[in-house]
């Protein structure tokens, strides 16, 4: 028994949404909740909210069995916690969110998406707002997104040394699917790269700008995949790259981009005359130090994040309507929104990609501040 | 806001740091390096083509020029040569006209002078033939005549006549 699970695997959606809440009494849940659109609708919106999130198990699909269970493919991943040491063990023990998990006498239960500590029992005490009061314990888990940038990680690694293989053993000329990403590369590098960091300094940016631009766009296509991979959409991940650009960028900053930000006005006024506009205007600038990669993660996470949203919505209209319009009807319009989705998942790594190279383009910039201002 | 700050994973933001920083350290030395190197290679071998290509042309338009140049200086210079030709043509003809003139000159008073010498020596020659021949003749003459008495008086006669006469 314990076997069959393990081969037919873990996640998805339906488990996690429709058992959690409803632990107690499951089967009737079940019941109304297929009753009144309402309710469906409800299950739709919690559907999309938890294919949103993060999963400690690789779930492809799940389906009801005839024994009324339900039964999910896939796989389970490894959870890392530190709680009073390392813990390592599969995921594969939580059974999709619904046992609680014994490790070496402590016992772990996931909520929402996250692991706490319990009771035996797995009992979760909330608060009034309805949060957690459990002990949530250092969580490096191997999840379902980790293991996308895992693989995206060997895509790319693998991709692109084999395109810079073909160079060397071709006579400089790229050779099958570098004829394809060689045109991408020029055009990060004369057409983002070049124009917004300038000639001289382009060049110690650019594998970062490559790096930056192929990771988000791979992702975002990962994306679309019908597995539920949601990893740029992840307010962590986009975190993440935004602090890398936000540390390239401050690190690489020159004198001028720091006088920039704290002497804006430069030698074109007495100082008596800039301490009042400065009182104001120096904080307005060192905000945006910060506000910049801000913008950049809010930016990736809130697009794909709508766009999964929108096409989730879409397809759920077949289950909320349950008519004979609604398949055609989702269909079409959820089809639009996935070619919609292609351009802005290459538009989003391109927006990435440029915002970034403009900031390193100012934090390199040198110029005479006192003719420019 | 506070749900995303809920969402938020450290574990994601950890490995997601760790594997991007790792791969991009890993892409540039083995992959951007080249495929830029290699790109970069590659189109400025193409501009030096171009480059190449751009001077081969002007340096065949010189050449064409120089080649130009150098038949129209030919030409110039057979001209010249044409016409230093016919000068020295045409000067030694004179030249020899001239000579000849001179020679012929020369050798017309030499002739001449020749002539005047053989005529004086002639004239002189026959002076003295006829001399001899006169003194031959009178011997004769006188012999003949001194011969006989009558004669010789006659002859004093005529002389004396011949005398008185003058």
């Amino acid at each position: 028994m314990h076997k069959k699970t393990l081969v037919k695997l873990l996640v998805i959606l339906f488990a996690i949404t429709s058992s959690f809440g409803y632990a107690n009494d499951k089967s009737k849940e079940h019941k109304s909740e297929g009753d009144s659109k309402e309710s469906r609708k409800q299950i739709v919106k919690e559907f999309i909210q938890h294919h949103l999130k993060d999963t400690y198990d690789f779930g492809i699909y799940s389906y009801k069995g005839e024994d009324g269970k339900e039964h999910h493919v896939g796989f389970p991943l490894p959870v890392i916690l530190i709680d009073n040491g390392l813990k390592i063990f599969s995921s594969s023990k939580f059974h999709h969110g619904e046992e609680v998990a014994e490790i070496d006498g402590n016992y772990y239960k996931q909520f929402h998406g996250k692991i706490y500590k319990t009771d035996a029992k797995g009992t979760i005490s909330l608060d009034e707002e309805e949060h957690p009061t459990n002990e949530k314990p250092l969580d490096f888990s191997i999840t379902k997104n980790v293991v996308m940038i895992m693989v995206t990680f060997l895509l790319m690694f693998f991709l692109f040394k084999g395109l810079a293989k073909s160079y060397a053993t071709n006579n400089g000329i790229a050779k099958g699917a570098g004829r394809f990403f060689e045109p991408i590369i020029i055009y990060i590098r004369d057409e983002i790269a070049r124009p917004n960091i300038g000639d001289e300094k382009y060049k110690k940016y650019m594998p970062y700008l490559l790096t930056v631009f192929f990771f988000i766009w791979f992702l975002n296509m990962f994306g679309l995949t019908p597995f539920g991979i949601n990893v740029t959409g992840n307010i962590a991940v986009t975190a993440a790259l935004a602090v890398l650009t936000f540390i390239i960028t401050n690190f690489t900053g020159t004198k001028d981009y720091w006088k920039h930000i704290f002497d804006p006005l430069g030698d074109s006024m007495p100082w008596y005359g800039k301490l009042p506009i400065y009182i104001i205007l120096v904080p307005i600038e060192i905000l945006g130090v910060f506000i910049k990669p801000f913008a950049l993660l809010i930016r990736l996470f809130a697009n794909m994040t709508a766009g999964h949203v929108v096409l989730g919505s879409l397809l759920g209209l077949i289950y909320i309507f349950q008519h004979w319009l609604g398949g055609p009807l989702s269909f079409g319009l959820s089809f639009a929104i996935s070619l919609i989705e292609l351009l802005v998942a290459l538009l989003q790594a391109y927006i990435f990609t440029m915002l970034s190279a403009l900031y390193f383009g100012f934090a390199s910039e040198e110029h005479e501040h006192a003719e420019a201002h | 806001m506070e749900k995303l700050i809920n969402d938020f994973s450290l574990g994601l933001f950890f490995w997601q740091t760790v594997l991007f920083v790792l791969l991009l350290l890993l892409l540039r030395k083995f992959a951007w390096k080249p495929i830029l190197n290699a790109i970069n290679e590659r189109e400025e071998g193409i501009k030096n083509a171009l480059s190449a290509a751009e001077n081969a042309k002007l340096e065949m338009e010189n050449l064409h020029a120089d080649n130009e140049k150098l038949l129209q200086e030919a030409r110039a210079e057979r001209e010249t040569m044409i016409k230093e030709a016919r000068e020295i043509k045409a000067k030694m003809i004179a030249d020899a006209k001239d000579e000849a003139k001179q020679e012929a000159d020369k050798m017309i008073v030499q002739a001449q002078t020749a002539i005047e010498n053989e005529k004086k020596s002639a004239i002189a020659d026959l002076k003295n033939q006829v001399a001899s021949l006169s003194v031959e003749i009178a011997e004769k003459v006188v012999k003949n005549e001194l011969s006989n008495k009558d004669k010789q008086l006659e002859l004093v006669d005529k002389m004396l006549k011949d005398a008185t006469l003058n």
